[in-house]
């Protein structure tokens, strides 16, 4: 415990973090908290913290179980495949997620009404909400970004390791799912923190759209009160503190994982 | 062929939306081109004028400096890019005329495209910063020992030896940053700056093609992105000659 603060213990440091502490004192006194419990209290900040939060998980994991057949069909898959992948990763990674998501929104969203049995069917209760479109956006990002990673993942595995598990009599699908993808992920692991960070500040777009989440409820305050900074610096903080609890979940998440490669 | 594709630009033709004179958005639609290009260049300037000081800083700094930086950033690179955009977009101005009106001076209204630049060129700063430093601690450190045993002042050690053996290994990230920049413009959408995605949601709007209109913009983006892979990629093989070869990534 105390070698973890030892490097805090130098007199630069020292008058920094008193800096730092002053400065919060300061926000805590001078600066307009007045709307904080008004919108703690009817609940639109959990509720905002709550979309943030699943629209973050839930697109993470939708997004990488795309990025491995992304990845796959680049790596392994004939060229008919491969070629519209690699068509994927590229138009995902070259324009705008703003951009994408204002297509998926306006675009799609404004043909749907017209298509009758779209209309009729049991999806459009959901097609006449923002948040389908939200996620849709978010997924198809993180899995154009990570397919393109989960790519040079898969053709980074030894090929010596796909032989050996053909020649032990593994079929093609037990190779794939207990020798290579394994080894790609591991691969994959160290950039995968980062990735999530990414996405994570990927996920106040969706305020543009009308979804309510943590960037849309301090917008709120804003249109409300006309409180400029406070929800902001505070949202940069929520922000901050998501982020530090997604890079030390990594972090452990790769302790657990044995690094000895072959 | 060339009239056939003139031709396709009339109103009432294919690509009649775009037509260069209204009713046609085509003037319109380069004009936010030309208006994300300019945020882009100028944010990326400003990015790589902070980047280096920034490494040089983080690496070479005193003690305070080092820590600073570091703070900049670990917290700019924490925080949402709209978040960061939103924050600065206030706080910019505001700060400035505080600093004008304190001096003597009347306030003044900032012009958007320097507000604009100004904003996200600290965004990229943070991210630079990091490129470059990663870069030249990849540098052999023999060789920055060598020229210091030259007798070489450190600006001419960072001059002749850092900054070009730096560069072959700072270029893949500064590719990718260049692509991040472009891409990030477009938050400033958000802030009501007239660049080309939200010239794109109003040409949309207003004539309810939205299909049309967010396909010619992701074109237009996909082709900014391409052309700069390639001259990012020549200028790699540039930096590289001599070098073993590695193979290059375009996108």
């Amino acid at each position: 415990m105390m070698d973890a603060l030892r490097p805090l213990m130098k007199p630069h440091r020292l008058i920094l973090m008193a800096l730092a502490v002053a400065l919060v004192w300061w926000c805590a006194v001078s600066l307009n908290w007045a709307w904080l419990p008004d919108y703690w209290n009817n609940g639109l900040i959990l509720q905002g913290l709550w979309t943030t939060i699943w629209m973050l998980v839930a697109s993470w994991a939708l997004g990488l179980f795309f990025a491995i057949w992304l990845g796959l069909a680049q790596a392994a898959g004939p060229w008919f495949v491969a070629l519209p992948a690699k068509g994927f990763c590229s138009v995902i990674r070259g324009t705008p997620l703003l951009l994408q998501m204002w297509f998926l929104y306006y675009g799609l969203g404004s043909l749907f009404p017209y298509i009758p049995w779209i209309r009729h069917s049991w999806a459009w209760v959901y097609l006449r909400e923002a948040w389908p479109y939200g996620l849709l956006a978010l997924t198809f990002s993180f899995a154009g970004y990570e397919g393109e990673v989960m790519r040079g993942a898969l053709k980074g595995v030894p090929h010596g390791q796909l032989e050996a598990a053909r020649a032990f009599g593994m079929s093609r699908f037990t190779t794939f799912h207990r020798i290579w993808l394994p080894q790609a992920v591991r691969r994959v692991l160290p950039t995968l923190g980062g990735e999530t960070v990414l996405q994570l500040k990927s996920t106040p777009l969706v305020a543009t759209i009308t979804v309510i989440d943590l960037f849309d409820v301090s917008r709120r305050v804003y249109q409300d009160t006309f409180i400029t900074y406070e929800p902001l610096l505070l949202l940069a903080v929520v922000y901050m503190a998501i982020t530090g609890l997604i890079v030390l979940f990594f972090r452990w998440l790769e302790r657990q994982v044995p690094t000895k490669t072959a | 062929m060339l009239a056939y594709l003139t031709s396709l630009f009339e109103p009432g033709h294919a690509l009649g939306l775009l037509a260069w004179s209204p009713p046609g958005w085509g003037q319109v639609f380069l004009t936010g081109l030309l208006r994300t290009m300019e945020i882009s260049v100028g944010a990326y300037t400003m990015g790589l004028v902070i980047g280096v000081i920034g490494a040089f800083g983080k690496l070479y700094g005193g003690e305070v400096i080092r820590d600073l930086f570091s703070i900049y950033t670990t917290v700019v690179r924490a925080v949402p890019e709209l978040v960061e955009i939103l924050i600065l977009f206030y706080a910019v101005p505001n700060v400035i005329n505080q600093v004008l009106v304190s001096m003597g001076h009347d306030r003044i209204t900032l012009p958007q495209l320097l507000v604009g630049i100004t904003v996200l060129g600290v965004v990229v700063g943070a991210y630079m910063t990091e490129v470059l430093r990663g870069a030249i601690l990849a540098v052999p450190h023999g060789q920055i020992e060598a020229a210091r045993a030259y007798g070489m002042p450190p600006a001419m050690v960072a001059r002749r030896v850092t900054m070009p053996q730096m560069l072959m290994n700072a270029l893949p990230g500064m590719s990718n940053l260049w692509l991040n920049t472009n891409k990030d413009t477009a938050l400033l959408a958000v802030i009501g700056f007239n660049e080309l995605t939200l010239t794109t949601a109003q040409a949309a709007g207003s004539t309810k093609a939205y299909f049309f209109f967010f396909f010619a913009a992701g074109v237009l983006y996909m082709i900014i992105s391409i052309l700069s892979g390639r001259v990012f990629a020549f200028f790699e093989r540039r930096s590289r000659k001599g070098q073993p070869q590695i193979r290059g990534g375009v996108i």
